[in-house]
């Protein structure tokens, strides 16, 4: 009786807030509470860009996996087999196929988020909802692909008999911290690409450069020490070490490196954030 | 403690032109470039924009439960209001207070994915306009039902025909429960009777207390819908009051004759990829372009057109509007062209229609010209495209013969064939 009362007290209130629509101010803030009404359409968004991602693929979701799949092996080949890199004391491919995982879902996360804002212009310019959801939900929808691709990564772990360690538990924290640079470098790149449309053009490249610079188709371990501080400031550097590490129960990354990347991380995100919300209310009248 | 559901402060709205008029978004190049130069010449920036204001100080209450139509002409800044409204856009100047749920119709059937089904994108849609799925799903079924499409809800959007997704859409939007109803010329979707049944919802959301603003050139609809209006030009208020009077300024703002439009090419002329409007003329009877009739002339409507593709039964449209903005008639070609209801091949087509002395009655002229297919869909619609005046020049062949009097204000004053009998009254 009273949870009922509760609620109908909750619908009225929210029917009768008052909307005050101003010219943009100087300072951001995030109406979390709104974010909260409108929570369904991030998950809606994200699953609308994976139906029809996948709708008329004759294999379609088994995509997600492929793509890693195929990497690994070529990686494996050239990078463990023929140039015969240290691999952390596991097999050559699930070494690299841990660091496929974060690393796919953060440049799948690029290319998505960064045509995400422009590529909705047609509903920016009709129709209100927090924007943030936009490049979030982009992120999202990468994130599906990736939880999809850690199927192999089991069967992988059974093939080679790599037991699981309790490094594990510590996986959700990882997890965490890829999600928030996807989402960061997404944030970012989605409100330029909104103004400068040279966006586009810099994203492969990054994509191809970062690929190089972070510890996908190696082992950290081969970067010399001198080079570990200007090396740790790449954000997937701190994440790709910790998978291996829980995944793996591979060398512990040294706390400081962490905290480095960790922080790039943050600060990534909450750059992204910032720049974000001050450019999205002009997304309409420039898009 | 009734505060008015939405309150309009000093509202304006500036927009930034480039002077490079097309380009719409910059380029990080140009930007560094920019900076550079400005960095030398100080006056650089402020000389590469022009300002416009779309909006200028823009004030107005609206009450809870109140219909109101904003009107104007085209660029008189209706659109910008709403977008301000619908929080698409942010002013630039002024403050609006909106207590409750705004939910607008600005163009229905954005966020559509043709590779969704009917049932998907209406989940789809119904949560980018702002409804939770639980209340979608209550309301799945009637949504479905209203749109006139249960057969093919799980076919995807593309296989609809343009009629069918419009459907679906508006149904989507109509159902949603706002305070606040903003809707954008949505009637001009969809065939005559689902424009009734829409006519019918939006009159059921007014009675039940909601707010409707309503923005429309269609003054019948207007007129019938909305109790209020305010008209708009060049961003300002020019009046708001009663629908009646609101209208028939708004007839008269920017009174200026044209008796001909030409566009010269395919691409830049009016309409989509199956027609192009090419010119639209009002002549007389000498074939010469003219905007001065007398009651008694003959007018010749003449609209040229390219037909691009040959798979539609097109019929040329014409809406003739009076200055209080009801529609005196309208007229198609159907029954004297020769491909009526045949599929016109690709070519370039001459439409004329003649308008007989002796039918309009006096005063200006407004004309609509449109390319349909019948009954849907809308290739090409220019409102008031062309305006002419009609004028009385007391000519004794005219219908009022030869009375003095102002003639009443009648829709038409067409000369009819009148009989008397005669019998004398006997004097017994």
């Amino acid at each position: 009786m009273g949870l009922k009362s509760f609620f109908k007290d909750k619908a009225k209130t929210r029917t009768d807030s008052l909307v005050l629509i101003k010219p943009q101010s100087g300072l951001f803030s995030i109406n979390f509470q709104e974010l909260w009404a409108y929570r369904e359409l991030f998950w809606f968004l994200a699953l609308r860009d994976i139906l029809v991602k996948y709708k008329q693929a004759a294999i379609g979701v088994v995509w997600a996996v492929i793509q890693p799949v195929l990497t690994m092996i070529v990686f494996s080949v050239i990078f463990g087999g023929l140039a015969k890199l240290p691999s952390d004391g596991v097999p050559y491919p699930i070494m690299v196929y841990v660091g496929l995982l974060p690393w796919q879902f953060f440049a799948n996360s690029m290319r998505a988020s960064s045509q995400s804002v422009v590529g909705k212009s047609t509903i920016l310019t009709k129709i209100y909802f927090p924007r943030l959801i936009i490049p979030t939900s982009a992120v999202i929808s990468g994130f599906i692909d990736f939880l999809v691709s850690f199927v192999i990564l089991f069967v992988m772990m059974i093939w080679f008999r790599i037991p699981p360690t309790f490094n594990l538990l510590f996986l959700p924290l990882f997890i965490l911290l890829a999600f928030t640079a996807a989402l960061g470098v997404g944030l970012w790149l989605s409100a330029l690409n909104v103004e400068f449309r040279d966006v586009i053009y810099v994203v492969p490249f990054l994509i191809q450069a970062g690929q190089y610079v972070s510890p996908v188709a190696y082992s950290s371990a081969i970067i010399p020490e001198k080079w570990s501080f200007l090396y740790s400031l790449n954000p997937m550097v701190g994440v790709i070490n910790g998978f291996r590490w829980a995944i793996l129960g591979t060398a512990t990354p040294d706390p400081k490196n962490l905290i480095i990347s960790t922080s790039c991380v943050l600060l990534l995100f909450l750059g992204g954030l910032f720049y974000f919300k001050k450019v999205e209310k002009t997304f309409a009248d420039i898009i | 403690m009734n505060k008015p559901i939405i309150s309009i402060n000093n509202l304006s709205k500036r927009y930034l032109l480039g002077l490079g008029g097309g380009e719409q978004y910059r380029a990080l190049r140009d930007v560094i470039v920019n900076s550079l130069m400005s960095l030398f010449r100080r006056k650089y920036r402020q000389n590469s924009f022009e300002e416009i204001w779309a909006l200028k100080d823009v004030s107005f209450d609206v009450e809870k439960g109140q219909k109101i139509a904003i009107i104007g002409r085209n660029g008189a800044g209706k659109s910008t209001l709403l977008k301000i409204l619908s929080r698409i856009t942010c002013p630039t100047e002024g403050e609006v207070k909106i207590r409750g749920r705004v939910a607008s119709l600005l163009e229905v059937g954005t966020g559509f994915h043709p590779e969704l089904t009917g049932r998907e994108n209406i989940f789809m849609n119904g949560a980018i306009l702002g409804m939770t799925r639980a209340e979608i799903k209550r309301k799945f079924d009637e949504i479905v039902a209203f749109s006139e499409i249960e057969k093919f809800i799980d076919t995807p959007v593309k296989r609809y025909s343009s009629g069918m997704s419009v459907r679906l859409a508006f149904s989507v939007a109509a159902h949603l429960e706002p305070e606040i109803l903003v809707i954008d010329e949505v009637l001009a979707v969809g065939d005559l009777m689902f424009q009734k049944k829409c006519m019918g919802k939006m009159d059921n959301v007014a009675k039940q207390g909601r707010t409707v603003l309503f923005v429309s050139h269609n003054m019948e609809a207007v007129r019938r819908l909305c109790p209020r209006a305010v008209l708009l030009k060049d961003g300002m208020i020019v009046k708001d009051g009663p629908t009646s009077e609101v209208v028939r300024k708004y007839m008269e703002v920017g009174v200026e004759e044209q008796g001909e439009k030409i566009w010269n090419s395919i691409e830049d002329a009016p309409g989509d990829d199956v027609v192009r409007m090419h010119a639209v003329r009002v002549l007389n009877k000498n074939g010469k372009v003219c905007t001065k009739f007398d009651v008694c002339d003959e007018i010749m409507l003449e609209m040229e057109y390219w037909v691009l593709k040959d798979d539609h039964p097109l019929d040329a449209t014409y809406y003739l509007i009076d200055e209080r903005g009801h529609t005196i008639l309208v007229t198609l070609d159907n029954l004297d062209s020769p491909w009526n209801e045949k599929k016109k091949p690709v070519g370039h087509y001459c439409s004329r229609c003649k308008v007989p002395g002796n039918l309009l009655n006096n005063g200006q002229i407004s004309l609509l010209a449109a390319v349909v297919t019948h009954p849907h869909p809308v290739h090409v619609i220019l409102r008031d495209v062309l305006r002419f005046d009609v004028g009385d020049a007391m000519n004794p062949n005219g219908v009022r013969g030869n009375h003095a009097m102002p003639w009443p204000p009648s829709a038409v004053r067409p000369r009819l064939q009148w009989s008397e009998e005669f019998v004398p009254l006997d004097n017994n």
